[in-house]
């Protein structure tokens, strides 16, 4: 038998903690912050290496962003995987998660022989969750989402913690897709020696017309997109600002307040 | 894409777990109601299980005017994959105009199967849902942490949505309510890839249902100090939460963790004490009806979202809140 190979996928996001957003324009400002890779992509990675090390084998990382994306993707290599593509393509632009999907499951089916897909949860910038389980229906195989432990992994199936609001534990064919929370591990972080090998290894670019012979590239990008965004509003700040109480009967006047809305009963 | 005129009604996911249909599934029909009147449209829902009929009836007095139903012992359980199938399938054929299903974890893994395997356009945790002038769906959606709101538009059919727990309201039951179940032959898969083994944990407290919450952050300085916001939330009939830094070192549950990564909370009262109120903390509670926040920091965020708020140190604030309010309800000193 070959030997286990995963995929991880990952994006590049904004530090969120940083990044402006552009009101006037309605998008984030993704030049006000650095790219990183997304924090539940890491730990999908983590996820990996963990894997890797008990069975042996080899991690891919694919990511679609654009081509500046290609650093998330060196540190993804520093982190400990061995291989990275980065889709990348003004065609590929202005996609909603179902064209994400497209794209990506494109790519895997090009690199072709996987047994485990691995995604974070989310993305701290779009917030969906909804890629994941996309890509494993367009590829026609099993997932489980929200998985924080894995119990047992061996090379034809997973059995893995599962929230769904109460935990279940569910056992996963291989070869299938998870996606993982934060609670699943602790990401490591790459040593300067990696770092330094990282900076040097070669990173696969591929185009929307590298992926023609998978894919229908119609399908990628805006044009690709059923959703689009029709507008952006900036909630208002609450007009009624917050009452401080002070003082001796501060904690008196507070209990004023809850007697009053019918809290205490 | 289909011609648009070819798709027609509503039609919900009805969310069981172990029998009980899953409060936001009502929420659905309550909304999606209001909506089908207003298009003079259906409403329906889909509903996979075992043994199911009675349970049938309820979404029928909810508000839906027909369930499709498939029940069959395969189903009691969830497999992600057999639910997809047997949903797809219906979905072709009654071609609905607006799917919408519960933003739950069991929802948000479900939907981008089905909205995949329809080509169709899916929106992510909607916190409303409004018609433009020719009927079609304005779906609105917090994102950048909640710091601002997308109106989204779908142009396949139908267009899907996952909603947010506890944003519409549910109808009051009406037994009298007439409408039809509609039992559906279900579609058996022989491997579908995952099984569920066995319920692995109930959760510690589900705190997304709790109407009042007192939470602790990084003001607290050690564990044990829950005890005190658990006493005072007891006191409140309440549960106690928690900010994300308490969660990841171990001294609570996740199943109490409010935010970003954690629970979206919507209480009638969450009192944040020693929060400081960072974007992914607010993202998770900031729609609580009464905020009170308690905090050494005058400048700390917190007060910017709080209703009301008292500068201090928690550890002088909550137990003098806590014997102010035995105080007054047990009239003892
Ligand atoms: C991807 C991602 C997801 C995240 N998800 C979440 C999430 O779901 N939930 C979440 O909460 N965070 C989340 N975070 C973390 C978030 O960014 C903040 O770090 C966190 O919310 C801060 O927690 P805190 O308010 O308890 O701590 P701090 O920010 O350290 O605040 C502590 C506060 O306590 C006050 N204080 C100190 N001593 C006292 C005292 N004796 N009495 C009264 N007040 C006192 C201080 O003035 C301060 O305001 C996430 C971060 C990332 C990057």
């Amino acid at each position: 038998m070959n030997e286990m190979h995963i995929i991880v996928l990952i994006k590049e996001v904004p530090d969120m903690n940083k990044v402006k957003f552009d009101a006037e324009r309605g998008v984030i400002d993704r030049s006000s912050a650095p790219g990183e890779i997304n924090p539940f992509d890491l730990n999908a990675l983590e996820t990996a290496l963990q894997i890797k090390e008990k069975l042996g084998g080899k991690i891919t990382v694919i990511s679609m962003g654009p081509p500046q994306a290609e650093r998330s993707l060196r540190d993804a290599l520093a982190r400990g995987a061995d291989r990275a593509i980065l889709l990348t393509d003004k065609r590929m632009a202005g996609a909603d998660t179902l064209a994400t999907s497209y794209t990506l499951a494109s790519a895997v089916k090009k690199v072709g022989n996987f047994d485990l897909i691995i995604c974070g949860e989310k993305t701290v910038d779009g917030d969906t969750g909804q890629v994941g389980p996309e890509v494993a229906e367009l590829l026609k195989i099993p997932h489980v989402s929200y998985v924080s432990e894995i119990r047992e992994v061996s090379r034809d199936r997973l059995i893995v913690v599962s929230e769904l609001g109460d935990a279940y534990l569910i056992e996963l064919k291989l070869p299938g897709l998870i996606t993982v929370t934060k609670d699943i591990n602790e990401p490591r972080l790459p040593t300067f020696k990696d770092k330094m090998r990282a900076r040097k290894a070669v990173i696969d670019k591929w185009t929307a017309e590298d992926l023609s012979d998978v894919a229908d590239i119609n399908k990628f990008g805006f044009s690709g997109s059923p959703t689009m965004v029709v507008k952006v509003i900036i909630p208002q700040e609450r007009v009624k600002s917050c009452q401080i109480f002070k003082g001796e009967n501060a904690v008196k006047d507070l209990v004023d307040i809850f007697e009053k809305k019918g809290v205490l009963k | 894409m289909k011609n648009e005129s070819e798709y027609s009604g509503i039609l919900i996911f009805a969310e069981q777990q172990e029998g009980k249909i899953h409060p936001i599934s009502f929420e659905l029909l309550g909304k999606g109601r209001e909506l089908a009147d207003r298009l003079g449209e259906e409403l329906s829902a889909v509903l996979l299980g075992h043994n199911m009929k009675d349970v049938a009836k309820e979404l029928i007095y909810h508000g839906a005017d027909k369930v499709y139903l498939f029940d069959h012992p395969s189903l009691r359980d969830f497999d992600i994959v057999l639910y997809k199938e047997n949903i797809v399938d219906l979905v072709k054929e009654i071609k609905p105009k607006f799917f919408l299903v519960g933003a739950t974890h069991l929802g948000r893994s479900l939907a981008p199967r089905v909205a995949a395997a329809l080509e169709t356009g899916l929106t992510a945790d909607c916190i409303d849902l409004q018609l433009d002038e020719k009927g079609d769906l304005i779906q609105i959606r917090p994102a950048f942490t909640g710091n601002i709101l997308a109106h989204i538009k779908t142009r396949t059919r139908p267009v899907m949505t996952t909603i947010r727990y506890k944003i519409f309201e549910k109808m009051k039951p009406d037994t009298s309510r007439k409408g039809e179940i509609i039992e559906r032959k279900v579609k058996l898969i022989e491997n579908t890839g995952t099984r569920v083994l066995r319920k692995e944990r109930e959760r510690t407290v589900n705190i997304s249902d709790a109407e009042i919450i007192v939470s602790g952050g990084r003001g607290l300085k050690k564990p044990e100090d829950f005890k005190l916001l658990r006493e005072l939330a007891e006191l409140l009939g309440g549960v106690v939460g928690s900010s994300r830094p308490l969660v990841d070192q171990g001294w609570i549950s996740k199943d109490h963790q409010v935010g970003f990564s954690g629970n979206t909370v919507k209480p009638k009262l969450y009192i944040a004490c020693g929060i400081s109120g960072s974007p992914q903390h607010l993202a998770g509670m900031r729609d609580s009806k009464i905020i009170v926040a308690i905090n050494i920091d005058p400048s700390a965020p917190i007060f910017r979202v709080a209703d009301y708020g008292i500068v201090g140190d928690l550890y002088e604030i909550v137990p003098q809140l806590i014997k102010e309010i035995k105080k007054r309800k047990f009239g003892d000193d």
